[in-house]
């Protein structure tokens, strides 16, 4: 068997919880377990979600994925380190919001320092981006376009990325996709 | 995953060591998980139904802060964690910097023999992981 752990990063209130409540409730047949989040009262991932689902078999190993998300709020880096121990795939989930321009670049670096603490570099970890919360440009909140978000965070990674809004789900299902199979062709070069 | 692989060999002799110090003994629940969350072994006495995934992803977040807190008042780490309940209680003991041993067992196991047992169920589960790990 092998464990395969996935971890949703962004700054606070991006989007990485609802990622994978969408996750939880649209693929809930194929779920065995409960979704797990330690959060505060007033709602705010305090330490992780946890979300784990059997993929079934690839060249005869059993896959299991366990999705995590970090807490996003600046003081909690102590926990987001911990959630990142042992990681083989990160989705970065950005804010699209004009106004979280800044907390974007400052979380992906931030990530970068984290990974560093435990040798591995975010230019060769499987990761994708999401530029989350597009819907919003329907209801007059000002975004950023994919553009820019682009320049700002993947002009040096150059990882796949898409546009998307959790809260819809438009290309939650994408993103999960994308990170499983890269991350899983990069565990089987490790393992072959 | 940075231990290397598990062998199938290896998993059973664990398990043979797990089944006859503990779960003989009347442990509920033995599991075996990495730090970072991902189990490597369970057993259990047949009865219980814990869901042990999520399981293992809270008791390793659990431990890891338990570790960082040592850290904060000079401690190099706490090896050990215990939860009491009023009909079941959780310990935590380490193996080494990268494996856990958990047991869930009931009112009925006093912590004393729990404990010795786990003491000697790890000094056999390290020798099985340095025989073939170096």
């Amino acid at each position: 068997m092998v464990q395969v752990k996935i971890v949703y990063y962004g700054p606070g209130r991006c989007g990485k919880t609802t990622n994978l409540e969408y996750v939880n409730r649209k693929f809930r047949d194929q779920i065995q377990s409960e979704m797990v989040s330690l959060k505060t009262h007033g709602d705010r991932t305090l330490f992780f979600d946890f979300l784990p689902f059997d993929m079934g078999q690839i060249k005869g190993y059993d896959i299991k994925i366990q999705l995590y998300t970090v807490p996003g709020q600046v003081k909690y880096n102590a926990t987001r380190k911990l959630v990142l121990k042992g990681v083989d795939g990160v989705v970065f989930v950005a804010d699209a919001m004009e106004k979280q321009r800044e907390k974007n670049i400052r979380s992906l670096n931030q990530l970068h320092e984290n990974l560093q603490a435990y040798k591995e570099s975010i230019f060769k970890l499987p990761l994708v981006i999401q530029y989350n919360k597009v819907d919003l440009k329907d209801h007059g909140v000002p975004i950023l376009p994919t553009a820019v978000l682009r320049k700002d965070l993947n002009s040096r990674l150059k990882v796949p990325d898409f546009e998307a809004s959790a809260i819809t789900g438009y290309n939650v299902a994408a993103t999960l996709k994308k990170i499983i199979s890269s991350t899983v062709v990069s565990i089987q070069k490790k393992l072959l | 995953m940075n231990y290397g692989i598990v062998s199938q060999e290896q998993l059973e002799q664990i398990d043979t060591i797990l089944s006859s110090k503990l779960i003989k003994l009347g442990v509920d629940c033995v599991i075996i998980i990495d730090m970072a969350g991902n189990i490597i072994t369970a057993k259990d006495n047949g009865e219980s139904k814990y869901d042990v995934y999520s399981f293992a992803a809270l008791a390793a977040g659990n431990f890891a802060t338990v570790d960082a807190m040592a850290k904060l008042v000079g401690e190099a780490e706490f090896s050990l964690l215990f939860h009491k309940g009023q009909e079941s209680n959780i310990h935590f003991s380490k193996i080494d910097d990268e494996l856990l041993l958990i047991s869930m067992f009931g009112k009925d196991i006093s912590l004393g023999f729990l404990r010795l047992n786990v003491v000697e169920a790890i000094e056999q589960i390290r020798k099985v992981w340095e025989a073939s790990n170096g």
